[in-house]
């Protein structure tokens, strides 16, 4: 019974990756190109900036990265009230 | 020895530690234009500050580099890059408010190849700043504050 079910999650599991393999787009190619389309051609005259990558994390996807600073500061946070108790004497 | 280490090493990092921090803030002010940003400029800056740290101990930088006002400084950092977004709050949160117009990096870019001129992008530039310092401040005071964790916790 187990060896049936092994054997049964095995052929999914291979069929699947078989199935995926065969119906891979060529290597390098995007899934849906709009998006980035879209910001090679427009970023240069809306941001007004060279690096596209840096207008997108700063100005398209901004929000993204307040929540990415949210998370530097939460680390630190967790850091300093880590080892807060051990430096009541010194520093 | 009081946590410092070899002649050696203490020499490399007093030749090179300003060459790291001025490349970091070379990373962070052309954010804009080449590859890098804020937050790469700003790990750069404190990778100098963790060199100093590593070479010289505890006891070599007290009284250099204050965990509180690093502390402090990240806190600005934050609270700026957020009053930024919100500075576009009127269009959207992030809309890039000083782009394309106005004196402060306000010029338009040149659309394809180009030398790269620093007076562009607008509020991309300050953002850069903002998430610079908060980054070099934040993981240098968290290196700082560990060190002097791990020092406390060493028996003697």
């Amino acid at each position: 019974m187990k060896k049936a079910v092994v054997f049964t999650v095995l052929l999914f599991v291979g069929a699947f990756l078989l199935l995926s393999a065969v119906q891979m787009r060529p290597f390098g190619a995007p899934t849906n190109p709009l998006m980035d389309d879209y910001f090679i051609s427009h970023a240069q005259a809306e941001a007004a900036a060279n690096n596209v990558v840096t207008s997108i994390v700063f100005d398209y996807r901004g929000f993204d990265t307040l929540g990415e600073a949210t998370v530097l500061f939460c680390a630190v946070l967790g850091v300093v009230a880590l080892f807060r108790k051990l430096r009541e004497d010194e520093v | 020895m009081n946590g410092e280490m070899s002649v050696i090493v203490r020499t490399v990092t007093r030749l090179v530690y300003g060459l790291i921090i001025a490349f970091g803030f070379y990373v962070i002010m052309h954010g804009h234009l080449t590859p890098g940003g804020g937050f790469q400029g700003g790990a750069v800056v404190a990778t100098a500050f963790a060199l100093l740290l590593v070479a010289f101990g505890a006891a070599g930088i007290k009284g250099k580099l204050n965990a509180h006002l690093l502390q402090s400084l990240e806190e600005v950092g934050a609270l700026a890059f957020l009053a930024l977004g919100f500075l576009g709050i009127g269009t959207t949160f992030f809309y890039n408010l000083l782009a394309n117009h106005g004196p402060i990096f306000g010029r338009p870019d040149v659309i394809g190849s180009n030398p790269g001129f620093l007076n562009t992008a607008g509020t991309l530039v300050w953002m850069n700043w903002a998430v610079g310092l908060k980054v070099m401040t934040g993981l240098a005071s968290v290196v700082v504050v560990m060190l002097i964790g791990a020092r406390k916790g060493e028996p003697e």
